[in-house]
């Protein structure tokens, strides 16, 4: 039985990925599919039915915002916006944080000290002053905002991963390697990396949130996505202003992030049982 | 009427019986021995009195601790029994102690939680147990955390902690495993002298902790109870296979097979070694200073000192993990470089390692047949999968382990196939040298003995040299051809294993031998001939390192530094060697 079946069998018995992560799937296959479904678009107006609450009156499944625009589509779109953005900022952040702590924690000494006084001075930086220079720089991109997201992002992974390697790198079975003259790399992909497994995907998951989050903060300031381009963040953003005379502006994409977040958690907590060899007879 | 009667006694998590009707009765003042190897339910009968079970236990039975039932007590019930009559004593006293509280402040808690004494008079009480359980300076020490002591004075202090509330049953559970050998020996007299009329019920595997101490005894086996009796009676007439079974697994310092004295060339040796650490605050710290040594081919030679002595730091050297500091290292007559990085992947490939910790030593992400594969993949990359395969089923062969094996987890593993497995790691690159740390300190008394069988069939089948740490003379002295006493760094003697046993020269050899708990109850107690523990190796001693546990030092022992002198087959670091007398 080959490692990939394996891995496919303990999936289906573990219920926090598959539950967790099946909706998240769906819910990204319907963020991409739908939009094409409704006659609407996500830039037209529609003057007669502004303001219009979720129904079946202009096709508007979700309603319509104070300039008539129509909120199924835009959720639709918000949804994959977020999504992108939440994926793409942490898997920068896992690359680089988990390369250079691993990096730092294993050789340690005087290269780790040096390595982690460079982590506390980009810590020092003010992450809004840092967005904007990249703004100046690079102009407005929508590449920018992963930059941005996942350039702090990877300071935390860093410390969290380096903290572990330095104790992992005690353990006798790293000594084991060393002595039979494993080289570093492999010893960091084989020995170091799986045992971070545990702690790298709950910081992940955790950090999915927090990119999520960051983004609707970016998007609030103008400096994230720009309109009429938007994300579930500016969205939310949005229904907050019209939360009494239109609460479903603030209800849909707000119940839709929320259910993202969670099912993200879930899923957390479930790789990390599913990578954890102690978990499995 | 007996102070405590346990009547069928069960415990059960699911299907499993932990312990299956367990009947003991233990009198006022008495003490109990509780013998049986790990998983036999020792520590679970003991958490059974104590009330502390997971809540996924299901007890049965009957425990009536004076004319009182335990089974099915409320908490608050138990509570108030635990406060004041029964208490218990940890293996590990880092684990049991709070490490954020002083020694003082978590004894005066129990004593305030408890109602029984506040203020001044506690702060008394505190003081006075802690001088009774012989915790040196003790108005000093109570101001000390838990990591500021040693272990042997943790250990103390914990027991000061259980015995504060005067209670009438005292529970070891291990007391003495993580400890050395002879503070091990000191704490059980300890044991012994304070507890007056505090019945005592000590758990431990090893036999020989109980042959002196302990007027009954329990031996258990998966649960059941096997076989009980005053303790010179099971000793001396032991009617139960497993009883016999773990009075042959314990150790005796006779060697049963007296290994050969090996001739040839040195195929391992140092030459002055030295290995020092840097230490933040205090400069360096020198943990190994200018020893000697040589291994044979075919030869075992044993390591043997406290917690301290230098002796991991001498076989870390060795192999390249440590830098040495001074020293010329050799192997098979090069010179052998002092970084393992700079070595050749050929002397590398010869010399192998394995550890005190089964489990800590393989990667808990990996199967067993990529642990024991990896070495391989080094040294002979060219090899294909099946080649490799067949190679690590050989070597899992070798060491008793069948083709079953090959999937498992680390996890999934008991002791002592985890050990044997890291053996098999150890072994498949067919090594000349095998570096054993504490290699068996952590295992069963059975599973020991056949680890040590194993090791020395492979040394009899292959020719292989084995350096053997261990704490405890008593672990070494069947397999040992020599035999390398250490301590705080320096050589203290060094003779082949039956000299080293029968007529040694240094009083810390002969104190280490003494403190060797022997399975005969009529040899007594294993005495402490040894007081007071290592001192610390950030400022050791002046001349002699050992004279201020020494009972036969002298004003120069405390000025000059003993060089190595040769009597007969033995070489000893001791001033006074001709003099005294210290034959067994």
């Amino acid at each position: 039985m080959s490692a990939a079946i394996r891995l496919f069998r303990r999936t289906r018995r573990n219920r926090a990925v598959s539950v967790s992560g099946g909706i998240l799937v769906v819910i990204a296959v319907l963020a991409v599919v739908l939009p094409f479904v409704s006659q609407n678009n996500y830039l037209d107006t529609d003057f007669d039915h502004i303001l219009k609450a979720p129904g079946f009156v202009g096709m508007h499944w979700f309603g319509t915002d104070d300039l008539g625009r129509d909120l199924f589509v835009r959720t639709m779109m918000g949804i994959h916006v977020t999504l992108l953005v939440a994926i793409v900022a942490s898997i920068v952040s896992l690359v680089i944080g988990v390369f250079y702590g691993a990096l730092a924690g294993y050789i340690g000494g005087r290269v780790d000290a040096v390595m982690m006084r460079f982590v506390d001075a980009l810590y020092a930086m003010p992450f809004i002053f840092f967005v904007i220079l990249l703004m100046v720089v690079f102009e407005r991109n929508f590449l920018l905002i992963f930059v941005a997201i996942g350039a702090i992002n990877w300071l935390d992974m860093a410390r969290i991963v380096r903290g572990q390697t330095l104790s992992l790198r005690e353990r006798e079975f790293v000594e084991a390697a060393r002595l039979n003259g494993v080289s570093t790399a492999r010893i960091i992909l084989r020995h170091i990396a799986p045992n971070l497994i545990g702690v790298v995907i709950v910081y992940v998951t955790l950090t999915i949130p927090q990119a999520i989050l960051v983004e609707s903060f970016l998007s609030f300031l103008g400096l994230g996505i720009q309109e009429p381009q938007t994300s579930l963040g500016a969205l939310v953003n949005a229904g907050v202003n019209q939360m009494e005379s239109a609460p479903w502006m603030l209800l849909i994409p707000g119940g839709l992030l929320a259910l993202i977040l969670m099912c993200f958690n879930f899923l957390g907590d479930g790789l990390r049982d599913l990578f954890d060899a102690r978990q499995h007879g | 009427m007996s102070l405590l009667n346990v009547c069928q006694l069960s415990i059960r998590y699911g299907n499993v019986a932990a312990v299956d009707e367990l009947s003991f009765a233990i009198d006022r003042g008495e003490s109990v021995g509780l013998v049986g190897e790990s998983g036999s339910g020792k520590t679970q009968t003991a958490l059974a009195l104590l009330g502390l079970l997971p809540a996924t236990a299901a007890i049965s039975g009957s425990i009536k601790f004076d004319g009182e039932e335990f089974v099915g007590a409320s908490e608050r019930a138990f509570d108030k029994l635990r406060a004041t009559r029964v208490s218990i004593v940890f293996q590990d006293p880092m684990q049991a102690l709070n490490p954020y509280l002083r020694i003082g402040e978590q004894l005066r808690r129990i004593l305030i939680a408890h109602n029984i004494a506040t203020g001044r008079e506690a702060d008394g009480r505190v003081l006075e147990t802690l001088k009774a359980v012989g915790l040196p300076d003790a108005r000093r020490q109570s101001g000390a955390y838990p990591h500021q002591l040693s272990g042997g004075m943790r250990q103390r202090a914990m027991i000061a902690s259980a015995l504060i509330t005067n209670p009438d049953l005292l529970i070891a559970d291990e007391p003495t495993t993580a400890l050395d050998v002879t503070v091990q020996a000191q704490i059980l007299e300890l044991l012994d002298t304070i507890r007056q009329d505090t019945a005592l019920l000590l758990i431990t595997h090893d036999l020989g902790v109980i042959a002196g101490h302990c007027d009954r005894m329990l031996v258990l086996e998966n649960g059941c109870l096997v076989e009980s009796g005053a303790t010179p009676q099971v000793f001396g007439t032991p009617k139960c296979a497993h009883t016999v079974s773990l009075l042959e697994a314990a150790p005796r310092l006779k060697q049963n097979v007296a290994p050969q004295p090996v001739s040839g060339e040195a195929l391992l040796s140092v030459d002055g070694a030295s290995v020092s650490y840097r230490e933040p605050g205090y400069g360096r710290l020198h943990a190994v200073k200018g020893v000697d040594l040589t291994l044979k081919k075919g030869e075992t030679v044993a390591i043997v000192g406290e917690s301290g002595s230098g002796k991991s730091s001498l076989v870390r050297a060795l192999l390249g993990l440590v830098p040495a500091e001074a020293g010329a290292l050799s192997f098979c007559g090069e010179t052998l470089s002092r970084e393992v990085r700079s070595r050749p992947q050929q002397t590398r490939r010869e010399l192998q390692l394995i550890f005190q910790d089964p489990a800590g030593s393989l990667n808990p992400q990996m199967r067993v047949s990529d642990i024991v594969v990896e070495p391989l993949t080094v040294h002979e990359p060219s090899l294909d999968r099946r080649d490799r395969r067949e190679r690590v089923i050989g070597i899992l062969e070798q060491v008793d382990l069948g083709a079953e094996f090959l999937e498992r987890f680390p996890h999934e593993l008991s002791g002592g196939q985890a050990q044997r497995v890291a053996i098999a790691r150890a072994l498949i690159v067919e090594p000349k040298v095998l570096v054993c740390d504490e290699a068996v300190a952590a295992l069963d008394g059975t599973v020991r003995e056949q680890i040590l069988r194993l090791l020395q069939d492979i040394q009899r089948r292959t020719g292989l040299s084995i350096l053997f740490i261990s704490h405890d003379l008593g672990v070494v002295s069947s397999i040992s051809h020599r035999v390398l006493v250490m301590y705080l760094g320096r050589l203290v003697e060094i003779a082949d294993g039956g000299t080293v046993f029968n007529a040694p020269k240094h009083p810390y050899t002969r104190a280490l031998i003494d403190a060797v708990p022997l399975p005969d109850p009529e040899a007594g107690i294993a005495r402490s001939s040894l007081s007071g523990e290592v001192p610390s190796i950030l400022s050791p001693p002046t001349g002699c390192a050992f004279h201020p546990r020494c009972d036969f030092a002298e004003t120069r022992c405390t000025t000059d530094l003993p060089a190595p002198t040769v009597i007969g087959a033995t070489t000893v670091c001791c001033h006074r060697a001709t003099e005294i007398d210290l034959q067994l």
